[in-house]
């Protein structure tokens, strides 16, 4: 049967590429739920989520080179790292605060990620800091010349802070190779995006002289696009662009918040309609690179990944009580 | 040896960390073409390039935080702030961000930044050029906050800094850039973070004093010397934080007798801190009460020089505290 170019053809991914969008995406959601059980069953403390901005972290981060160009990501970005190379375990290590948590062997609340050999700086809890220290990264692959790029992600919130200013400002100054990836998730925990955001996000990069785009982020394919586009340019050594990924948080804020003190049943049960994972799989159909037979099968081994994970994470050690001690300085 | 005001052995630790190491690099606001608003930074760019004597915007939290991620990628970047009033909007970078990187990702991430800061109480300097801000970072392990007054030691102890692989803050007393001055080694040579010295030996009383008030201190202890026949012995923290308790702590056991001078608002001060190691571990040495004299509890020095001169500790009060303590 004759068919126009599926769009993913046309942006030079293949059957595999598709696969691995989509295998990341749901152990990203996977996990996610299983951290959810864990909270409800006591065992661990805190959960932060990242369901509902599954597309819009696997699209932006397939442009990477893992352990080579530079990630900050923020506490919902579990697809992000996951994609990148750390595995259902790490992030159960982390949720229980496990020694082996690799992310802060147990310091850091669950989301904090972090991963030197994978160039995922380490991130902390008070918002929009990590896009000074983004740029400051970029900055040092232009001084060596070197091709490196820098993805900093954030969610609408973080667009508030005068860091978020401050670093678009320096990036448009020396057109660093920076993306800022902000995941509008339409809520800062209970505050609505009309009573946090002026005009639009997107169009305040004009403002700072380069890109800015808003895409639909429950879109993989739309925001890889986005992304793709905004990468080559960094890689040319022309400048940062912003991509504003317009998503939806599925999930409460956090294990410890309430939701329904602060919105509708009715919305979020519209945005599930809309369900990132749910409408690529709708497309995989389309194109034929997922059946249900296949997606059972693929759906399967996820579960038997995180189920194994979850359990290793469970029965792992917790550190000596003593190593809080440690590593306050690097040695001299 | 040559002699050389504070002011041109900061620069010239800069200028050979520079030459001796392609990622060293200077950045803030006016340190670039113009050098410093200071003139610490003269000539820099001229030699290195506008990159590594990078004029930044007027945004410290953009300062300090650019600088971490320089630092977590390849480059040792010396931040400036142009006065240490100003780092405010940069604390959260400092104190959250750059002091913790090491501990929370578990060993991973170290962040080897300097931060200089001018500081201290100048004539016309007035509420926002004259602060001692250094106790707000003397409460945040994982940072190291130093405060050297001599221009020996601050060229040895900013190449130490900028080799280090921690985040380091780096008081200078703005008041002495141009008045304190000595032989200072031109060979690469540098001094050890976290060490304490004695100025000058002494049996009668300690004082322990950085800044401007050392100085003063110094030319007093002398004259007790030759007038009264007292013998001070002077001990400089340099490193305010972590402190080196020992130094400190066999000064005030050897004389029994421990003052400690600085010019920052006296309550919650590293003052505050230096007198309560000495009460605790050397209480049963001493022969007087441990002793403070700092600036009073109100927001900063005036800009009038009257008021200027009633806030902060001058020779006349810095001798009475001494004599004090002689006489008890």
């Amino acid at each position: 049967m004759e068919r126009t170019q599926a769009r993913h053809e046309a942006l030079d991914l293949d059957e595999s590429d598709l696969l691995r969008m989509y295998r990341a995406m749901l152990l990203a959601r996977r996990v996610d739920e299983r951290s959810w059980i864990l909270n409800r069953q006591g065992k661990a403390a805190f959960v932060i989520s990242c369901q509902g901005q599954e597309a819009a972290q696997v699209g932006a981060a397939y442009n990477m080179r893992p352990g080579y160009d530079y990630v900050y990501p923020y506490y919902r970005d579990a697809a992000i790292t996951l994609f990148l190379g750390q595995s259902a375990r790490d992030q159960f290590l982390s949720l229980l605060g496990k020694k082996e948590d690799p992310n802060s062997g147990g310091r850091q609340m669950p989301g904090h990620f972090s991963s030197r050999k994978l160039n995922i700086v380490t991130a902390s809890a008070p918002v929009g800091v990590q896009y000074p220290q983004a740029v400051g990264s970029a900055l040092a692959f232009k001084m060596r010349g070197e091709d490196g790029v820098v993805l900093v992600s954030g969610g609408e919130g973080s667009t508030s802070q005068g860091d978020w200013h401050e670093a678009m400002n320096f990036a448009g100054l020396h057109d660093l190779p920076v993306i800022f990836l902000v995941q509008n998730n339409a809520y800062a925990i209970s505050i609505p995006e009309k009573l946090e955001v002026a005009g639009s996000i997107a169009s305040r990069a004009a403002g700072y002289g380069f890109p800015g785009h808003a895409v639909d982020g429950n879109d993989v394919l739309a925001v890889y696009e986005t992304a793709k586009e905004a990468f080559e340019r960094a890689r040319r050594g022309e400048g940062p662009t912003l991509i504003e990924a317009r998503t939806y948080r599925l999930t409460a804020h956090s294990s410890d918040d309430d939701d329904r003190r602060y919105r509708e049943r009715e919305e979020i049960e519209e945005w599930r309609q809309k369900d990132p994972i749910l409408r690529f799989e709708k497309y995989l159909a389309e194109v034929e690179v997922l059946d249900e037979e296949k997606r059972e099968e693929i759906d399967a081994e996820i579960k038997a990944e995180v189920a194994e994970a979850s359990d290793y994470a469970e029965s792992a050690p917790y550190a000596d009580p003593e190593e809080v001690l440690e590593r306050v300085y690097a040695e001299v | 040896m040559a002699t050389k005001t504070l002011l041109q052995a900061i620069h010239d630790g800069l200028a050979e960390e520079m030459r001796a190491d392609e990622t060293v690099m200077v950045m803030g606001e006016d340190v670039g073409r113009a050098g410093g608003v200071f003139r610490v930074t003269q000539g820099l760019q001229e030699e290195f390039g506008p990159e590594r004597a990078l004029d930044t915007p007027l945004a410290e939290s953009l300062i300090a935080g650019s600088a971490i991620g320089l630092s977590v990628n390849g480059m040792r970047p010396v931040a400036e702030i142009q006065f240490a009033d100003f780092i405010p909007p940069a604390f959260d970078q400092i104190v959250s961000e750059a002091a913790r990187f090491y501990y929370r990702s578990n060993g991973a991430w170290n962040v080897p930044i300097t931060i200089r800061a001018p500081y201290g109480v100048v004539p016309g300097g007035a509420l926002y050029h004259s602060q001692s801000v250094e106790a707000y970072f003397c409460n945040t392990p994982g940072l190291k906050v130093v405060a050297p007054t001599f221009p020996a030691d601050a060229k040895g102890m900013l190449k130490s800094a900028i080799r280090d692989p921690n985040p380091v803050l780096f008081f200078e007393h703005k008041r002495t850039y141009r008045m304190i001055k000595e032989e200072v080694p031109d060979d690469d040579y540098t001094v050890p973070l976290g060490e304490a010295r004695i100025h000058r030996e002494g049996t009668d009383i300690t004082v322990c004093a950085y800044g401007l008030v050392l100085y003063t201190a110094l030319q007093v202890a002398q004259r007790f010397s030759e007038e009264h026949g007292i013998e001070v012995e002077i001990v400089e923290p340099r490193t305010l934080y972590p402190l080196d308790k020992e130094t400190i702590l066999n000064s005030a056991r050897k004389t029994g007798k421990f003052l400690v001078i600085s010019e920052a608002n006296l309550t919650g001060s590293v003052s505050g801190e230096i007198a309560a190691v000495v009460a605790h571990e050397a209480f049963e040495w001493l022969d007087a009460p441990v002793m403070r004299l700092g600036a009073p509890d109100v927001p900063a020095a005036a800009f009038a020089r009257p008021m200027m001169d009633f806030f902060v500790p001058g020779e006349e009060r810095i001798e009475a505290a001494m004599l004090e303590l002689a006489r008890y």
